[in-house]
């Protein structure tokens, strides 16, 4: 068979792609016909139109990528104090009262106090940020939240010099919370970061999505997210945070320390000791997609970990 | 035909089409959009727990047979393994198509770096050859003997679940370590009916009748 250089060939005389085919591609081409028929059977809602946040950067923080339904975010949840199954926190929220709430601020603070939401909440300016948010077990959406930055808060209270970390505390409420009745994590979950993260314009607190007051099943009504960490550091349903000096350890540390560490930014190069960080599932796509460094937040965040080994402090 | 054949024979259609419900409640769950906002790991999981659940139903039948004597349940023991076979089957092809799309690179990287889907792909291969043997021509061909020593292959299939699901759990292992005794009282049992056989009771307790029916020379499993 003759191989001609690619300069020697008109585009006339390029075989078509569909009888170039090799026997891969075609096994490949064969089963891409097979996804619709799959992608139909498995999201046969993607026919139907939806009332969906709008698309598009607002904020230099926004992604402009296709938001994730209502429906998904409050129905496909990990909050294992609600049960450890991805339905159960929408099954089992719905008795929990996040009215009236309380938050305890503490430790290396100027300020400690226990404050009631409302007053939290007051001086700050409450605004919508559409970020992407990586679960570690593999998959991931873009949610539509409402919140303000950590770092508003934190300049408030005034914490001391010997502030290095900031560490959060999720509610004990076994008679509203059935999970916390389970042993299969240490309650309360905490979760914590450093103080230069906590003070990251990304971090923010976060009291509602779509545009309304958080539901149960996502963290009502107080919680922290950090977008380019996994998900379970974003702590749900505070109830303290404390400013310590020491590496504070977090529920998930305490689970499993060789597979959770304080950081857990996302970073497709370090994998779970079980599974690959490679790649992700956006919730509502049928192919998986590349895993981002900081899960696409690098610009941002990168330059607090120059000098680390990410490899040991994941 | 006897009255007791055809009863048995519409026994067995009406556990074919139990046993075929779990696949029906998938479809119909995808048919109405009710497979979570993550269909695939959804139908991973149900076919995942179908074919571990078989498996026990399937090692379930010599205890139960022996204890109660069941005679008649050996007739189902074949269906429920072909089961087992079928949603582990099912499982596979879950993870082959839906998730990782023939990424057979991929795929292969995942089989020898990730010990929970070493032990999954191990226990769908260990199957292949006990569903291949099933038909009566084949147990025929191969002799009771040969055949009961190869089907005690769904014993390591049994383990390589259980240990599979074990290895999979973020954090609450209570289900797959239910799973995970129920198999070992079920190979347990075995145990104890092997040394029972064997006369080894009756020789630490001299004096009592061995206790050994003819059912315990049977070539079954």
């Amino acid at each position: 068979m003759l191989i001609k250089r690619a300069d020697d060939l008109e585009s006339s005389e390029i075989t078509p792609e569909l009888l170039y085919f090799n026997r891969r591609d075609f096994i490949r081409a064969a089963a891409a016909a097979g996804v619709g028929v799959a992608s139909a059977l498995v999201f046969p809602e993607l026919s139907s139109a939806e009332d969906r946040w709008p698309k598009g950067k607002k904020g230099p923080y926004d992604t402009d990528e296709e938001v994730n339904t209502l429906k998904e975010i409050t129905s496909y949840n990990n909050f294992y104090e609600f049960g450890v199954d991805k339905s159960d926190p929408a099954a089992n929220a719905g008795r929990f009262q996040p009215k009236p709430w309380s938050v305890r601020i503490e430790g290396e603070v100027k300020k400690p106090a226990t404050y009631n939401l409302e007053d939290l909440l007051k001086p700050s300016k409450l605004e919508d940020r559409i970020y992407r948010m990586r679960c570690v077990e593999g998959w991931s959406m873009v949610v539509p939240w409402r919140g303000f930055p950590l770092a508003d808060l934190i300049k408030r209270v005034e914490p001391t010099s010997k502030a290095k970390y900031v560490t959060f505390e999720t509610l004990y409420r076994p008679e509203q919370m059935p999970g916390q009745k389970e042993r299969y994590l240490r309650w309360p979950y905490l979760e914590g970061l450093r103080l230069d993260e906590a003070m990251n314009p990304l971090a923010l607190l976060v009291t509602g999505l779509y545009g309304k007051d958080l539901p149960n099943q996502n963290g009502a009504p107080f919680r922290l997210v950090v977008p380019w960490k996994y998900g379970f550091k974003g702590i749900k349903s505070i109830v303290k945070i404390r400013f310590t000096d020491k590496e504070p350890q977090t529920t998930w540390m305490l689970a499993g320390p060789d597979e959770y560490g304080f950081y857990s930014n996302v970073n497709p190069d370090v994998d779970h000791p079980r599974w690959s960080q490679k790649t992700e599932r956006r919730i509502g796509e049928f192919f998986k997609r590349k895993t981002l460094p900081f899960n696409g937040y690098g610009d941002y965040v990168a330059s607090m970990y120059s000098g680390m080994d990410l490899r040991k402090n994941f | 035909m006897t009255r007791s054949q055809w009863q048995i024979g519409l026994l067995k259609t009406a556990v074919f089409v139990l046993s075929l419900t779990p696949l029906g409640y998938l479809l119909w769950l995808a048919a109405t959009g009710d497979l979570s906002a993550n269909p695939i790991k959804t139908i991973t999981e149900e076919t995942g727990i179908w074919t571990l659940r078989f498996i026990v139903v399937t090692l379930s039948i010599t205890p139960l047979r022996k204890m109660f004597g069941w005679s008649k349940l050996a007739r189902f023991r074949r269906m429920f393994g072909l089961f087992a076979f079928f949603y582990g089957f099912l499982h596979f092809t879950t993870y082959v198509y839906l998730d990782q799309f023939f990424a057979f690179d991929e795929m292969l990287k995942d089989i020898a770096k990730r010990p929970f889907i070493t032990v999954g792909f191990t226990a769908f291969l260990l199957m292949i050859p006990l569903a291949l043997t099933s038909p009566n021509r084949v147990v025929r061909w191969m002799g009771g003997k040969r055949w009961q020593r190869l089907h005690r292959i769904v014993y390591a299939v049994a383990i390589c679940g259980v240990i599979h699901y074990l290895w999979l759990v973020k954090a609450d292992t209570s289900r797959p370590l239910r799973y995970g005794a129920v198999i070992a009282a079920l190979l347990l049992f075995r145990v104890w009916d092997y040394l029972r056989s064997k006369g080894v009771w009756r020789r630490l307790r001299p004096g009592q009748r061995p206790a050994v029916s003819q059912e315990f020379n049977s070539t079954q499993p």
